[in-house]
C-alpha cells in the first residue's frame, strides 16, 4: 500500500509542478505582451512616466530578468505564498484576495457535491428496481446531466429570483448588511446561497442518479447475483451487494468528474455574482490581472489534487481488492 | 448465421430465418443487423430526430433568416411573439435573437466537431500506442495522461485563452484548444480496451503474418471496437460543445461571429436578469441543452444496438 | 426422495419469437442416483437444469409440472420457489468460478447467505469446516476475497456451499468445462463422494462430456435439439445405445490406443435444427441414417425394454457398438 500512495503522491506532485510550470510558461510564449496590453490601459502618461510604469511592470512581472532566473523565482516566491499583487483587487496580496473567496466557493461545492452524491445514488439504486420510477428518473437524470451549469444558472435564476422573487438574484449577501455572526446575516447568507447550490445540485444529481441506475442494473445481472438468487437469498441481500459494488466506480467516477464540477461551479457563480473564486476570476480576466488568474489557476490545482487524494484514500478503504491486491494474491 | 442456437445464451440476436446451411458474410450480416436495431430503437431515433432538427437551423437558419445576428435592427427588447419579423425576440441592442441563435448553433457544432474530433484523433492515437506498445512507452503515456487527467480542463484553457490577443480567438481557435486539452479521457478508455484485445488470437495471427506495429492495429484492433471509439467521440463532441460554451460563457470565447455561450455571456453582462429579458437566455441555452441531451441518449441508444446484452426486449 | 418431472417445457423469448430449448421432458430419477444429462450445445440440457431452480430472465414457463419428494416445485413461482432452494433443490452452476461476490470474504459471505435464510451460522460452521477439509481447501479460506483463489479452489468452494444444507437434489451445470483433465477427475470424484457421504441424496450432472459420465453416472439421459432422445444405465448407454443419435454420438468418441490411421473419427454430419420454428416430427431425422417417412410423426419418449427408455421408432433394432452406424449425412 506504501507503494501505491507513494506512486500516486508522486504523480499527483508531478501535476502540480506540471502545471505551475505551465501557469509561468505560459504568458511568456504568448503572442503578445501583458505589459503593453496593461500599459495600453494607462492612457495620458507623459514619455517619462510611461517608461516608468514600463520599468515597473517589467520589474513586477520579472521580465527583466533571464528566464532560468524568473523561473527560480517564481517558485521561490511560490513555496512562500506569495502569489504576487493583483491590480484588480488594488494592490493587496493575491493569496489575500483567494482566501476571501474560497470560503464562499467551498460552502458551495462540498455540500453540493455531498449531498447530490448522496440523493443521486439512492435515486439511482432506486429507479434500478422500479419501473414506474425508471422510467420517470431516467428521462430527468439524462436531461439534467446534459444540461449546461450556467443555463440552469440563469433558469433558477430567472423563475426563482427574477419572477416569483423568492430568493435574491446576486451577491453573496444583501448590500445592505454588514458581515457579522448574526442570525439575520446568516438566513441572509443562505438566502444568497440557495440558488447556485440548487443549480450545482441538480446537474450533478442527474449524472449520478444515471450512472448509479446503470451500475446497479449491471450488478444485479452479474454471476454473484445470479448465484445468490439461485441459492434463495432475499432480495435484500443480493441488493445489498449489488448497491456495494456498483458504489466502487462511482467512487472512482467522482475523481474524473471534478475537473468538470469545479468548472460548473465557477460559470455558475458568475451567474449568480457569488463572491467566490469563479466570480474572482472572471474579474480577473475582465481587468486583465495576470497574477490574480494566475494564482486561481494554481489554487484550483492545489485543491483539484487534494480532492483526488481524498477519494483515493477512500476508494482503498471502501474496495477490498485493492488492499489483496497489493499484497499479492495466493494461488 | 446457421441454424445453431445455443439454448444456454440469451437468443438476442434472432433475425428470424432460419435456414440449413451457412448464411451470408459476417460483414454483410454485421451492418444488415445494425440497420435492423438501429430502425427499432427508440432512443436512438428520436435522438438522432432531435440532432437533424438542431442541425438542420444550423445549417439553412442563416440562409432562411439571413439577417445579420449583431445587427441591431429591431427595436429593443421585444419578447418573441412581438415582432414577425424577429421569431426569437430582440436583445437588449435590438439585435435578432433568433439569427443569433441559427448563427450560433452553427458555431457550437463546429466546435463540437473540431474540437472532438481533434480530441478523439490524439486520444485514440496515444491510446491505441500505449495499449497496444506497452512497455516504458506506455509507462511514459500513461503518466502523462494522468497529469492531464487530473488538471481541469477548464482551467487549463483558462489560463491558455486569458492571454490570446484577440486575433486568435476565433472559433477554430477555440475548438483547437479544447481539442489539445481534452483527449486524455479518451486516451485512457482506449488504451484499457486496447489492452484486452491486444491478448486476443486474431492479433496473434496477424502478427504471425508478419504485420507489425500500426498495421496491427488499424486492421486488427481498431475495427473490433469501432462501435466503443464512435462512442467515445459522441461523448468528446458533447462534451466540447460544454467546454466551448463555458469559455464563452466567461468571456474568453471568439470576439466575432457568434455562438451560443457568448449568447449568454452577453445576456448576463447586460443585465437580462434583471430586466427579464429571458428570450435572450433561454434558447442558447436550450440548444446547447437539447444538443448535448441528444448525444447522450444516442450514446446509450447506440450502445445498445451494439451491444446484444443491453437489449431490451 | 424422488424427482418427477413431467412434460416440462421452458422456451426462451426472442425478438423473433419463442425459441423452444425445451419441448417436453418427462423423466425421473431415483433416490441416491447420479443421472448424467448430456447432449450437443444448444440441446437444452443447460435449460433443463435451470429450470428446475431458477428460470433466468429471458426463460420463460410453459407447461409441465416438477415433483421432488412429493412436492410440487412451483418453478414458474420465483418467490415461491424460494423455500425450496438451497434446501430441497441446489445448483453449481457453470459460472461457478464468479458465483462468490468479488469484494466480500468468503466466510462472511456464507454468513450472511445463511442467516437470511433463516439457518444458524454458528451451529453449522463446523460441518462447513468439515466439509472444506474434505475437499482439500485450507480452512482459512473463508477469511480470504475471491480473487484470491485459483479456478478449481473457486469451485470446490462453490460445491462446498452449494451442498451446505444438504439438498435433495443437486444439480452441477458443466462443472468440468473449464478445467484441465486432472482437476476433472478429482472434481467427479469429489461429487460422487458427497453423495455417498450423503450430503446430498440426487445429482443431475450437467455436460457434454461423455467420458466423465461414464465414469461417475448411474443413469444417462441424452438430448437432442429440446427434447428427450434417449435414457437408461450409464453401463447400457454406451455399450448398447438404441437411439441413432446416441449411437452415433458415443461412436464418434475417440478411443483409447486406437489411432486415426487404424480407424477414422467419424462425426455425426449436419447440424442440429434451429428451434425458432422447429421441423415437424422427430427432430433429428434429416442427419438420421435410419430415417423413412414415418419419422415425421414425431416418436413419443417410451420404454423399448431393458431398462431403455428412448424416443425413435427404430430403437428396438438390437445394434452393439461393435458394427458403429455410417452416417448419411446432411440431407
Amino acid at each position: 500500500m506504501r507503494r501505491y500512495f507513494g506512486r500516486k503522491l508522486f504523480t499527483y506532485t508531478l501535476t502540480f509542478f506540471i502545471a505551475a510550470t505551465i501557469d509561468w510558461l505560459i504568458p511568456r510564449f504568448m503572442p503578445g505582451d501583458p505589459v503593453a496590453g496593461l500599459m495600453a490601459k494607462q492612457g495620458g502618461l507623459s514619455p517619462e512616466g510611461a517608461a516608468a510604469l514600463a520599468q515597473y511592470y517589467n520589474n513586477l512581472f520579472g521580465l527583466d530578468r533571464s528566464m532560468p532566473e524568473q523561473f527560480i523565482n517564481f517558485w521561490i516566491a511560490l513555496l512562500h505564498g506569495d502569489l504576487g499583487r493583483s491590480v484588480y483587487v488594488h494592490g493587496r496580496p493575491v493569496t489575500e484576495a483567494i482566501m476571501g473567496a474560497i470560503p464562499y466557493t467551498l460552502a458551495l461545492l462540498i455540500p453540493a457535491i455531498l449531498l447530490s452524491w448522496w440523493a443521486g445514488n439512492s435515486f439511482g439504486a432506486l429507479a434500478a428496481r422500479r419501473k414506474w420510477l425508471d422510467n420517470t428518473v431516467l428521462p430527468i437524470g439524462y436531461i439534467l446531466t446534459a444540461t449546461p451549469y450556467m443555463w440552469l444558472g440563469l433558469v433558477l435564476a430567472f423563475v426563482l429570483g427574477f419572477s416569483l422573487r423568492i430568493f435574491p438574484l446576486s451577491g453573496g449577501y444583501g448590500f445592505n448588511l454588514e458581515p457579522a455572526l448574526t442570525w439575520r446575516f446568516f438566513t441572509d447568507l443562505v438566502a444568497h446561497w440557495m440558488m447556485p447550490f440548487l443549480s450545482l445540485f441538480m446537474v450533478m444529481f442527474g449524472g449520478w442518479a444515471i450512472g448509479m441506475r446503470n451500475m446497479i442494473i449491471y450488478e444485479l445481472e452479474s454471476d454473484y447475483s445470479r448465484y445468490l438468487e439461485a441459492l434463495g437469498a432475499p432480495q435484500g441481500l443480493v441488493r445489498k451487494y449489488a448497491f456495494h459494488n456498483a458504489m466502487l466506480p462511482q467512487i472512482t467516477g467522482l475523481a474524473l468528474q471534478l475537473g468538470v464540477i469545479v468548472a460548473g461551479s465557477l460559470v455558475t457563480e458568475i451567474v449568480f455574482s457569488y463572491p467566490g473564486i469563479g466570480m474572482l476570476l472572471f474579474n480577473a480576466i475582465k481587468s486583465e490581472d495576470y497574477f490574480l488568474l494566475q494564482g486561481i489557476f494554481l489554487f484550483i490545482i492545489i485543491g483539484t489534487l487534494l480532492a483526488n487524494f481524498v477519494v483515493d484514500i477512500v476508494y482503498i478503504m471502501v474496495d477490498p481488492r485493492t488492499r489483496v491486491g497489493m499484497r499479492g494474491g495466493t494461488a | 448465421m446457421t441454424g445453431t442456437l445455443n439454448a444456454d445464451t440469451k437468443m438476442e440476436s434472432v433475425s428470424g430465418s432460419p435456414t440449413n446451411e451457412p448464411t451470408a458474410l459476417p460483414a454483410k450480416k454485421a451492418s444488415g443487423e445494425f440497420l435492423y436495431f438501429a430502425v427499432r430503437s427508440k432512443k436512438f431515433l428520436v435522438a438522432l430526430g432531435i440532432l437533424i432538427v438542431l442541425i438542420g437551423i444550423g445549417i439553412f437558419g442563416p440562409i432562411i433568416d439571413a439577417t445579420d445576428p449583431v445587427a441591431q435592427n429591431g427595436i429593443a427588447m421585444q419578447p418573441p411573439t412581438a415582432d414577425p419579423g424577429n421569431w426569437f425576440g430582440t436583445t437588449y441592442f435590438g439585435e435578432d435573437v433568433f439569427a443569433q441563435f441559427a448563427n450560433g448553433l452553427r458555431a457550437t457544432f463546429f466546435v463540437g466537431l473540431l474540437g472532438g474530433g481533434l480530441a478523439a484523433l490524439i486520444g485514440m492515437a496515444v491510446g491505441f500506442i500505449a495499449g497496444y506498445f506497452g512497455g516504458w512507452l506506455d509507462e511514459i503515456l500513461n503518466m502523462v495522461t494522468n497529469v492531464f487527467l487530473v488538471i481541469p480542463t477548464l482551467a487549463l484553457l483558462l489560463v491558455i485563452a486569458s492571454y490570446l490577443p484577440s486575433s486568435w480567438r476565433g472559433v477554430p481557435f477555440e475548438a483547437i484548444f479544447i481539442g489539445l486539452t481534452s483527449w486524455p479521457w479518451a486516451a485512457r478508455a482506449v488504451r484499457a480496451q486496447t489492452f484486452s484485445l491486444r491478448t486476443r488470437d486474431f492479433v496473434d495471427l496477424a502478427k504471425l503474418s508478419g504485420r507489425r506495429g500500426w498495421k496491427v492495429i488499424a486492421t486488427e484492433i481498431a475495427p473490433n471496437m469501432s462501435s466503443y471509439l464512435f462512442l467515445t467521440f459522441i461523448l468528446l463532441f458533447g462534451g466540447a460543445i460544454l467546454i466551448g460554451a463555458s469559455l464563452d460563457f466567461i468571456g474568453l470565447g471568439p470576439h466575432e461571429g457568434m455562438t451560443l455561450g457568448l449568447m449568454m455571456y452577453n445576456a448576463v453582462t447586460w443585465a437580462a436578469l434583471n430586466l427579464g429579458i429571458w428570450w435572450w437566455f433561454i434558447p442558447p441555452g436550450l440548444g446547447i441543452m437539447a444538443t448535448v441531451g441528444a448525444l447522450y441518449v444516442m450514446n446509450v441508444g447506440l450502445d445498445e444496438i451494439f451491444n446484444p446484452k443491453l437489449r431490451d426486449i | 426422495m424422488s424427482l418427477q418431472v413431467s412434460d416440462l417445457r421452458v422456451y426462451y423469448r426472442t425478438l423473433a419469437g419463442d425459441v423452444k430449448a425445451l419441448d417436453g421432458a418427462t423423466f425421473s430419477i431415483a433416490d441416491k442416483e447420479i443421472m448424467g444429462l448430456a447432449g450437443e450445445s444448444g440441446c437444452g440440457k443447460s435449460t433443463l437444469g435451470n429450470s428446475l431452480i431458477r428460470l433466468d430472465g429471458r426463460m420463460k414457463y410453459i407447461a409441465g409440472s416438477v415433483n421432488l419428494d412429493g412436492n410440487e416445485l412451483p418453478i414458474w413461482d420465483k418467490t415461491g420457489m424460494n423455500q425450496f432452494r438451497f434446501r430441497d433443490v441446489s445448483v453449481i452452476p457453470q459460472y461457478a468460478m464468479s458465483a462468490m461476490n468479488p469484494t466480500c470474504k468468503i466466510g462472511k459471505m456464507t454468513e450472511e447467505l445463511l442467516e437470511s435464510r433463516g439457518e444458524n451460522f454458528r451451529e453449522i460452521k463446523p460441518e462447513f469446516l468439515r466439509r472444506i477439509d474434505l475437499v482439500g481447501l485450507q480452512r482459512d479460506v473463508l477469511t480470504r476475497y475471491p480473487m484470491e483463489l485459483s479456478g478449481g479452489m473457486k469451485q470446490r468452494m462453490v460445491m462446498v456451499i452449494s451442498t451446505l444444507l444438504n439438498p435433495s437434489l443437486l444439480i452441477a451445470d458443466e462443472i468440468t468445462s473449464a478445467l484441465d483433465v486432472s482437476t476433472q477427475r478429482a472434481v467427479a470424484e469429489t461429487l460422487v463422494s458427497f453423495r455417498d457421504h450423503g450430503f446430498v441424496k440426487s445429482m443431475m450432472v450437467i455436460t457434454h462430456d461423455m467420458s466423465i459420465l461414464y465414469q461417475i453416472a448411474d443413469s444417462i439421459l441424452v438430448m437432442y435439439a429440446g427434447k428427450l432422445a434417449e435414457k437408461a444405465s450409464a453401463e447400457q448407454i454406451i455399450s448398447s445405445p438404441r437411439h441413432p443419435y446416441t449411437r452415433l454420438l458415443v461412436s464418434s468418441l475417440p478411443e483409447v490406443g486406437v489411432r486415426f490411421a487404424e480407424r477414422r473419427l467419424s462425426g455425426i454430419a449436419g447440424r442440429p435444427p434451429p428451434l425458432l420454428n422447429p421441423p415437424v416430427g422427430c427432430r433429428f431425422r434429416d442427419r438420421c441414417p435410419l430415417a423413412t417417412a414415418r419419422c415425421v410423426e414425431e416418436p413419443p419418449f417410451v420404454d423399448v425394454g431393458d431398462g431403455h427408455t428412448a424416443a425413435c421408432w427404430y430403437a428396438d433394432t438390437e445394434v452393439s457398438a461393435e458394427t458403429p452406424l455410417e452416417s448419411a449425412g446432411a440431407r
